[in-house]
C-alpha cells in the first residue's frame, strides 16, 4: 500500500472532557483512546488489547459506556465524554464507587480500573439495585488479571447501596 | 496496534455515502466499529477510506409499517435490546441480544454492521434468518431487495456490490402469542457463541407447534436453517423424545472448524441447543404476555 | 482471624514484633492515584523530543536473514531510523543477555541473545527497530522495510523436537535439547520392586502466558551531557535492568538509573530483561534521543515469555493401604527457542512433585527441548502448579483404584505437624536444602474438607444425578517454596522534616507493597502507615537488588525493612534520651513523638531527633552517635519458607455442552503471619482466578509449523467475572521460623493447587463416565470428548 502525501489527514473536532471543553484538530485515523491520553494528555484511561476485549480502555460518550479503542477520535465530535478523571465531583469528592473500591480492595495493579469504573458508573445508572449475578455480568465486558474480582463485585455492591441510600435519603441524585 | 492511514469521510445523507462508496477505490464502511477497528487496529485490512454512517441519522429508526417492522441498519443494538415495540412484537430479539457481546458493544454496535460483517457467530443475523427477513439495499443504479437467505454470499461477505449499502431490515412480525428462545453455548458469557439457536415457533393451545422456524448460528459460515428439524416439528406435539430426534438431523450439517471446536463439536451442539431452544420456546409465556 | 500457631519471633532479632499494624487490613496506600487516574504508568511519560518505536518481528517461526532493506521505510515522513543488528553490533560488548545463573550449563545456541543477526527461530523474533514520530508512523514503516528472509524447517511440538529426524530448531545446533537432568532422591528400583500396586499415567499441560492487563513497555532517555541513562521499564526486576545495560553497552554503573513507574501487573511477563528493552536503550545511544516503546497485544502474544508445554510420564508405587512409595517418571519440558531464565520451570516442576506428602523415593527424568516458539519461563506458580498438578492426578489415581476416598488418600500420607521440620533430600536451584520449616498440613485439609463439606457430598451428588445433574467436588493441596533469598534491601531514613521514607530494591506490580511495607515500618514508630513513604524499584536509591518474582518479597524486603525500621526506632530513642536528659527505659515512642512516659511537655519530635542527627544549628549531636537518623538492612534468610495450601472445589457439569461451572471454592491458606489480611486475600483470590484460567481457559496455540493461532483475547480466553466464582478463604497461619516476622510469600500461593482441584471435580462429576483428564486446559469439545468415550467404553 503507498502512502499518500496527504497524510497525515487532521479533522477538527469539539468535544467535552469531564466538562472541559476540547477545540482541537485530530488525525482522522487515531483513535478515541489515543486522543485522550496523548493528545488532551488525560492519561487515566489505559490500552490493555486495542481490540475491544479487555474494556480498560472503556469510557463514557454521551453517558454510554464505549471502547475508546473501538472509536475514532473524530467520531466523538459533538460528544460529552466521561473519564475515569471525571467520576469524582467538581470539588474532588470520591464517587461512592471509588470510596466503595477502596474500601473493599477491588484493585491491584490499577491498569483496568478506569474501565471497569466508567461501565459501573453506566451499570448503576440503569440497575440501581442489582444482585451479585447481575454484576457479575454486568463485569463481564472488563478483564482484570489481579483481584479475581470478587473485591470489585462486593464494592460494586457497597457502592449501589450508598448510591441508593443518596438518592432515597436526601432525595438529590448523584450521579 | 494502531490503524493504517486512511481518508476519513463522514457523509450526512444515504446518498452521499452512496456515491462516495460508488467512487472510492478500497473504501470500507464504519458502523458501530465493533468489529471493523479491530481489524484496522491489527491491519488485518488496510482499507484507502473509511466511509463512516454515523453521522447519518435518517438509517436509524425502528418502526411499525404496513404490517411489518423496520429496523435501520444503524439502529444501535442497545437500541434494539430496549425497544417496546420489539419487546412486544418479536421479544426473540431481545433474548438474543442479552448473549451479544457486552454492554459496551451493544452501546456502538448496529444491527447493519453485525449483518454486513457476517461472522459466523454472530447472534443477529441468525434472528433475521429465523424471521425470515428482508435486507434493504441501496445503491448507485436504485434500491433493491434481497431475502436474508440470499444475503449471505460465501464466508463473512454478503451478496452486495462495492457501491451499495445496507439500509434496513424488515420482516413481518409472529403473531401475537407467538414463541420464541434463543440459546447459545459460548466459553465465557459474553463471548461469541460457538453455536446459537434462534427459534420462532407458533402453537396451538393444546401444544401442536403449526409453525416453526429455527436457525443456527456458528455451524456454517452463514446462519443454518434447520429445514429438516422444522419440518419434523410442525404439525406434532413434541415431547422429549421426538423433540430429540428432531434435533438430531442437525448432526448432519456442514460445520466449521477453528480454534474453539471441531466440525463435530459443533454438530453435537447443535442438536442438543436446538433440542433445549425449542423446548425453552415451547415454555415461553409468549410475545405480547404480561411475564 | 487470630492465628491458630504464631510462634513470637523474637529469636536475637530484636523487638517482638507487636500486635498493632501487623495484621490489620489497612486500606491501600496506592489507591487514591490509581482511582483518580493520577497514577503514571509507562506510557504515560511523555518527553520532549521522544520518538516511538516499532519492532521488525519474524513472521517465520525459522529463517535465515538473507538481507534487511530499511530504505523504503526511511523515506516515510516520521521515520527517523531503523536500526538492525549490524547498527547494534557496534555499541554491544556481546550478543547475549546475561543470564541469571552464568555457571549453568546448557545448548550454546539456546543462550539468550539480543538480536538475531542472521538467524530467526520464532514468530515475533525481533529482526529491526523502527524510531519513529509516533507508534502509528513507526508501524507504518514496519511493512516498509525489506527483510529478505529464507524460510528453514521448523520444529512446533517439543515431543517431535526430540524424533531423531526432528528439524533443527536452530539451524547450527547438533540438536533439540537444551539440557537433561535427573531429580531424585532414595531407591526407586527397590521401591517400585516390592510395591503393592504400580500405577502409571500420562499427563499435558499446555502452554500459556501472563497477559497483565498492562503490557510491556520502556522509556529510555540518554543524557548526552552527563552520558547519563534513565530508564523506566515497565519490569519486575530494575536492577536487573540497569545491570544488563552496563554490562552491555559498557557504561558506567553509577550513570545508568532504571526505575519503574507504577506497573500495571506482573505474573512472571515482567521478570527478566527482555531484547526489546535492551534494543530501545541501545537505539536511544545512537539516536540520542528519548525513545518510548509500548508492547501491543499482539506483541505480548509473540514474543512474551510463556510457561509449559509440559509432557509427563508418571508412576506411582503405593503399599496396600494407599501410602506412597514412590514416585518415578519423565516430563519433557518446552523451552521455546531460547534459554531465557536458566531451567527454573523445568526444575521447579520436578521440585514441586513431592509436595506435602512423605514421599520416600522419587525420579524424575527432564529433558528440556528447543522449539521453534517463545522461551519459557515462570509465569505465576513458576513450574510447582505442574509439579503439584502430576502429584495430586497420582492421588486421585490412587484413591481411585484403591478404592478409597480421595481425601482420605491424601491424609494418609501428609507430612504431619509432628515431623516437621521436614527435610526433603532435595536441593533447590541456589544450593539451598528443602525443609519444610513450619505448618500443618493435615489440620489444613481437615478444616478445608469441614468447611466445603465434603463428607456429605455424596449424598448430594447423588440427589443431583437422580434429577439428570452432573456436580463433582475435586481437592488440592498444595506446599509453595517462598521467599527465596539472597535479600532485598530495606533503608529507613526520617530527614529532618521528620518525614518517615522506606527505600526498598523491591519491586510493585500490584501486590501493595507500599502498604505492607509501610505498616511494617509504621509499627515501630507507632505513627499511621500513611505517614510513610515507600518508594520501590528504583536503582537511583536503591544501589542493588533481585526483583519481584516467586512470591519473595515480604520475606525478604519485609524482614529488611522491619530490622531497618527497629535499628532507627532504637537509634531514636537513644538520641531522645540524651536531648530530654532522660534514661531509655522512661521513654515511649507515640504518634512520631517521643516523651517521658508520664511526663507531659517533654518530648522531641521525630523531626528534632532527625536535625540533631543531621549536624543541624542548634540541635546537639549526641557525641557518641553516628549522623543520620536511618539505617539500611539486607537481611539474609537462613533458608527458604514454605507456605501451603488445601483447595476444594465444586462444580457442575453441563454434560450436553462440555460447559463447566464452578459452582463453590474453598481454600485453606498458610502463608505464615499475615501482614496485611485484605490484601494477601487479593492475592489468593487473584491466583485462584489464574488457576481457574490454567484449569478451564488458558490456551496458547501453535499449528505443526510453529505458528501462534491464538493471538488475539477473543482466541486465548481469560478469566472473567462471570467464570470466577466467590473464593472463601480461611487462614491458617504458621509462622516462618526463618525470618523475623513469621511471614512466608503468597503471590503464586492461589493458583498452585487450583487446576488439579478443578480437574479433581470434573472427574468426580462424570464419573458416570469413567472419565479420566490428563490435561490441561480442559475445554467442553474435550469433556464431550472424553464424556463419548467413557460411554462407548468399558
Amino acid at each position: 500500500m503507498s502512502v499518500e502525501q496527504e497524510f497525515p489527514e487532521l479533522r477538527p473536532v469539539v468535544f467535552t472532557v469531564n466538562g472541559e471543553r476540547y477545540e482541537i484538530d485530530v488525525e482522522t485515523r487515531m483513535t478515541l483512546a489515543d486522543c485522550i491520553r496523548h493528545q488532551i494528555g488525560k492519561t487515566g484511561t489505559h490500552l490493555g488489547c486495542e481490540h475491544g476485549v479487555c474494556g480498560a480502555c472503556t469510557v463514557l460518550v454521551d453517558g454510554r459506556s464505549a471502547r475508546s479503542c473501538l472509536m475514532l477520535a473524530v467520531q466523538a465530535n459533538g460528544a460529552e465524554i466521561t473519564t475515569i478523571e471525571g467520576i469524582a465531583s467538581e470539588n474532588g469528592e470520591w464517587h461512592p464507587l471509588q470510596h466503595a473500591f477502596h474500601e473493599h480492595h477491588a484493585l491491584q495493579c490499577g491498569f483496568c480500573t478506569a474501565g471497569i469504573m466508567t461501565s459501573m458508573v453506566e451499570f448503576l445508572r440503569e440497575n440501581p439495585d442489582p444482585n451479585e449475578e447481575e454484576v457479575r455480568e454486568a463485569l463481564s465486558g472488563n478483564i482484570c488479571r489481579c483481584t479475581g474480582y470478587q473485591g470489585i463485585v462486593t464494592a460494586v455492591l457497597d457502592a449501589a447501596g450508598r448510591l441508593r441510600a443518596v438518592s432515597d435519603g436526601v432525595g438529590s441524585r448523584r450521579e | 496496534m494502531k490503524p493504517p492511514p486512511f481518508h476519513y469521510h463522514d457523509p450526512g445523507t444515504v446518498e452521499e455515502a452512496v456515491a462516495l462508496i460508488g467512487s472510492l477505490e478500497n473504501a470500507k464502511l464504519l458502523a458501530g466499529g465493533q468489529s471493523l477497528m479491530p481489524m484496522l487496529n491489527m491491519r488485518y485490512v488496510l482499507p484507502d477510506h473509511i466511509v463512516d454512517l454515523n453521522r447519518i441519522t435518517g438509517l436509524s429508526h425502528i418502526d411499525e409499517t404496513d404490517g411489518r417492522i423496520v429496523i435501520g441498519a444503524m439502529t444501535r443494538q442497545r437500541e434494539i435490546e430496549h425497544s417496546d415495540l420489539l419487546q412486544q412484537r418479536c421479544p426473540l430479539f431481545r433474548k438474543a441480544l442479552l448473549q451479544v457481546g457486552h454492554r459496551q458493544t451493544r452501546n456502538r454496535g448496529t444491527i447493519g454492521g453485525s449483518l454486513c460483517h457476517l461472522d459466523p457467530a454472530a447472534e443477529l443475523p441468525a434472528v433475521l434468518t429465523a424471521l425470515q427477513a428482508t435486507v434493504h439495499v441501496v445503491g448507485a443504479h436504485g434500491a433493491r431487495d434481497i431475502a436474508i437467505a440470499d444475503f449471505p454470499a460465501f464466508y463473512m461477505t454478503p451478496a452486495i456490490e462495492f457501491d451499495e449499502l445496507v439500509s434496513a431490515v424488515s420482516f413481518s412480525p409472529w403473531p401475537i402469542g407467538h414463541k420464541s428462545a434463543f440459546v447459545e453455548f459460548a466459553r465465557r458469557p459474553g463471548d461469541f457463541a460457538i453455536v446459537g439457536v434462534a427459534a420462532l415457533m407458533d402453537a396451538a393451545d393444546n401444544g401442536m407447534i403449526h409453525r416453526a422456524t429455527i436457525s443456527l448460528s456458528g455451524v456454517g459460515a452463514a446462519p443454518v436453517r434447520c429445514t429438516a428439524t422444522e419440518e419434523q416439528l410442525i404439525g406434532t406435539k413434541p415431547d422429549e423424545i421426538s423433540l430429540r430426534v428432531a434435533a438430531e438431523t442437525c448432526r448432519e450439517l456442514d460445520a466449521m472448524e477453528d480454534v474453539h471446536a471441531s466440525p463435530s463439536y459443533r454438530q453435537h451442539l447443535a442438536v442438543e441447543l436446538v433440542s433445549r431452544a425449542v423446548q425453552a420456546a415451547l415454555d415461553d409465556a409468549g410475545a405480547g404476555s404480561t411475564s | 482471624m487470630p492465628p491458630d500457631a504464631c510462634v513470637r519471633s523474637v529469636m536475637g532479632w530484636g523487638r517482638a514484633v507487636s500486635e498493632g499494624l501487623i495484621g490489620t487490613s489497612v486500606r491501600r496506600l496506592e489507591d487514591a492515584a490509581l482511582l483518580t487516574g493520577t497514577a503514571r504508568f509507562v506510557d504515560d511519560i511523555e518527553l520532549p523530543g521522544m520518538l516511538e518505536c516499532a519492532f521488525v518481528r519474524s513472521p517465520h517461526p525459522h529463517a535465515a536473514i538473507r538481507s534487511i532493506d530499511p530504505t523504503p521505510a526511511l523515506s516515510l515522513p516520521g521515520v527517523h531510523a531503523v536500526f538492525s543488528y549490524a547498527d547494534l553490533a557496534a555499541l554491544l560488548t556481546k550478543n547475549l543477555i546475561p543470564p541469571d545463573n552464568p555457571g549453568l550449563k546448557f545448548a550454546e545456541t539456546t543462550k539468550a541473545i539480543v538480536l538475531a543477526a542472521n538467524e530467526v527461530c520464532y514468530v515475533g523474533e525481533i529482526v529491526a527497530i523502527v524510531l519513529a514520530d509516533s507508534r502509528y508512523i513507526a508501524e507504518d514503516a514496519l511493512s516498509l522495510v525489506d527483510v529478505d528472509y529464507e524460510i528453514l524447517p521448523a520444529v512446533s511440538d517439543c515431543r517431535d523436537a526430540l524424533a531423531p529426524d526432528a528439524p533443527q530448531a536452530h539451524r547450527h545446533a547438533p540438536d533439540n535439547i537444551v539440557t537433561t537432568f535427573r531429580t531424585e532422591f532414595g531407591d526407586c528400583r527397590s521401591a517400585f520392586g516390592t510395591a503393592a500396586h504400580v500405577l502409571s499415567f500420562s499427563l499435558k499441560q499446555h502452554r500459556g502466558s501472563g497477559h497483565p492487563i498492562e503490557g510491556r513497555g520502556i522509556v529510555v532517555q540518554f543524557e548526552a551531557a552527563t552520558e547519563g541513562l534513565t530508564v523506566w521499564s515497565s519490569t519486575q526486576g530494575a536492577h536487573r535492568v540497569r545491570n544488563t545495560l552496563v554490562e552491555l553497552f559498557g557504561l558506567d554503573e553509577d550513570r545508568v538509573r532504571a526505575t519503574t513507574p507504577d506497573v500495571g501487573g506482573g505474573f512472571g511477563s515482567k521478570h527478566i530483561v527482555y531484547p526489546e528493552e535492551v534494543i530501545v536503550a541501545g537505539a536511544a545511544l545512537l539516536q540520542k534521543c528519548p525513545l518510548k516503546w509500548i508492547e501491543d497485544r499482539r506483541e505480548h502474544f509473540l514474543a512474551a515469555i510463556q510457561e509449559r508445554d509440559q509432557y509427563w510420564e508418571v508412576e506411582v508405587a503405593t503399599d496396600e493401604d494407599g501410602r506412597l512409595l514412590g514416585v518415578r517418571g519423565s516430563m519433557i519440558h518446552d523451552q521455546g527457542a531460547y534459554t531465557l531464565l536458566g531451567f527454573n520451570v523445568a526444575h521447579n516442576a520436578s521440585l514441586g512433585v513431592p509436595g506435602p506428602y512423605v514421599l520416600p523415593n522419587y525420579q524424575l527424568d527432564v529433558t528440556i527441548a528447543v522449539t521453534n516458539k517463545v522461551g519459557t519461563i515462570p509465569v505465576r506458580g513458576a513450574g510447582y502448579p505442574e509439579g503439584t498438578f502430576a502429584m495430586e492426578r497420582a492421588m486421585d489415581l490412587v484413591a481411585d483404584k484403591l478404592g478409597l476416598d480421595r481425601a482420605e488418600v491424601r491424609r494418609r500420607n501428609l507430612i504431619t505437624a509432628e515431623m516437621i521440620p521436614y527435610e526433603l533430600p532435595l536441593r533447590t536451584r541456589d544450593g539451598s536444602t528443602t525443609q519444610y520449616e513450619s505448618g500443618d498440613f493435615p489440620q489444613c485439609l481437615q478444616k478445608a474438607l469441614h468447611k466445603s463439606n465434603y463428607a456429605h457430598f455424596a449424598e448430594r451428588q447423588a440427589a443431583a444425578l437422580s434429577e439428570g445433574r452432573y456436580i463433582g467436588m475435586g481437592l488440592a493441596n498444595c506446599v509453595k517454596i517462598t521467599g527465596r533469598g539472597p535479600f532485598e534491601t530495606g533503608i529507613v531514613r526520617i530527614g529532618p522534616s521528620g518525614q518517615i521514607t522506606v527505600h526498598t530494591g523491591a519491586m510493585a506490580m500490584g501486590q501493595g507493597i507500599k502498604t505492607a511495607y509501610a505498616q511494617i515500618c509504621a509499627d515501630q514508630f507507632g505513627v499511621d502507615p500513611r505517614d510513610v513513604r515507600v518508594i520501590a524499584g528504583d536503582t537511583g536509591t536503591v544501589p542493588m537488588g533481585i526483583g519481584g518474582f516467586g512470591s519473595r518479597q515480604t520475606v525478604t524486603a519485609g524482614s529488611s525493612i522491619h530490622l531497618a525500621s527497629i535499628e532507627v526506632r532504637e537509634k531514636a530513642l537513644k538520641t531522645a534520651a540524651h536531648m530530654l536528659e532522660a534514661s531509655e527505659q522512661d521513654l515511649e515512642l507515640k504518634d512520631g513523638k517521643i516523651n517521658v512516659t508520664g511526663v507531659t511537655g517533654l518530648s522531641v519530635s521525630l523531626s528534632d531527633v532527625a536535625k540533631a542527627l543531621s549536624g543541624a544549628v542548634g540541635y546537639a549531636r549526641p557525641k557518641d552517635m553516628t549522623p543520620g537518623l536511618e539505617a539500611t538492612a539486607n537481611f539474609l534468610p537462613i533458608g527458604l519458607t514454605y507456605g501451603n495450601g488445601v483447595h476444594v472445589v465444586e462444580v457442575e457439569v453441563d454434560i450436553g455442552t462440555g460447559g463447566v461451572e464452578i459452582t463453590r471454592y474453598v481454600v485453606v491458606n498458610d502463608s505464615g503471619r499475615l501482614i496485611n489480611p485484605q490484601i494477601v486475600e487479593g492475592q489468593i483470590i487473584g491466583g485462584v482466578a489464574h488457576g481457574i484460567g490454567n484449569a478451564l481457559f488458558e490456551w496458547m496455540g501453535y499449528d505443526e509449523s510453529g505458528q501462534p493461532v491464538t493471538t488475539t483475547f477473543a482466541e486465548y480466553l481469560l478469566p472473567t467475572a462471570p467464570v470466577v466464582p466467590n473464593i472463601e478463604i480461611i487462614h491458617h497461619e504458621t509462622s516462618s521460623t526463618v525470618n523475623p516476622l513469621g511471614v512466608k510469600g503468597v503471590g503464586e500461593a492461589g493458583v498452585i493447587p487450583a487446576a488439579p482441584a478443578i480437574i479433581s471435580a470434573i472427574e468426580n462429576a462424570l464419573a458416570p463416565f469413567n472419565v479420566w483428564i490428563a490435561e490441561t486446559p480442559i475445554s467442553p469439545p474435550r469433556i464431550i470428548e472424553l464424556i463419548e468415550a467413557g460411554r462407548g467404553g468399558a
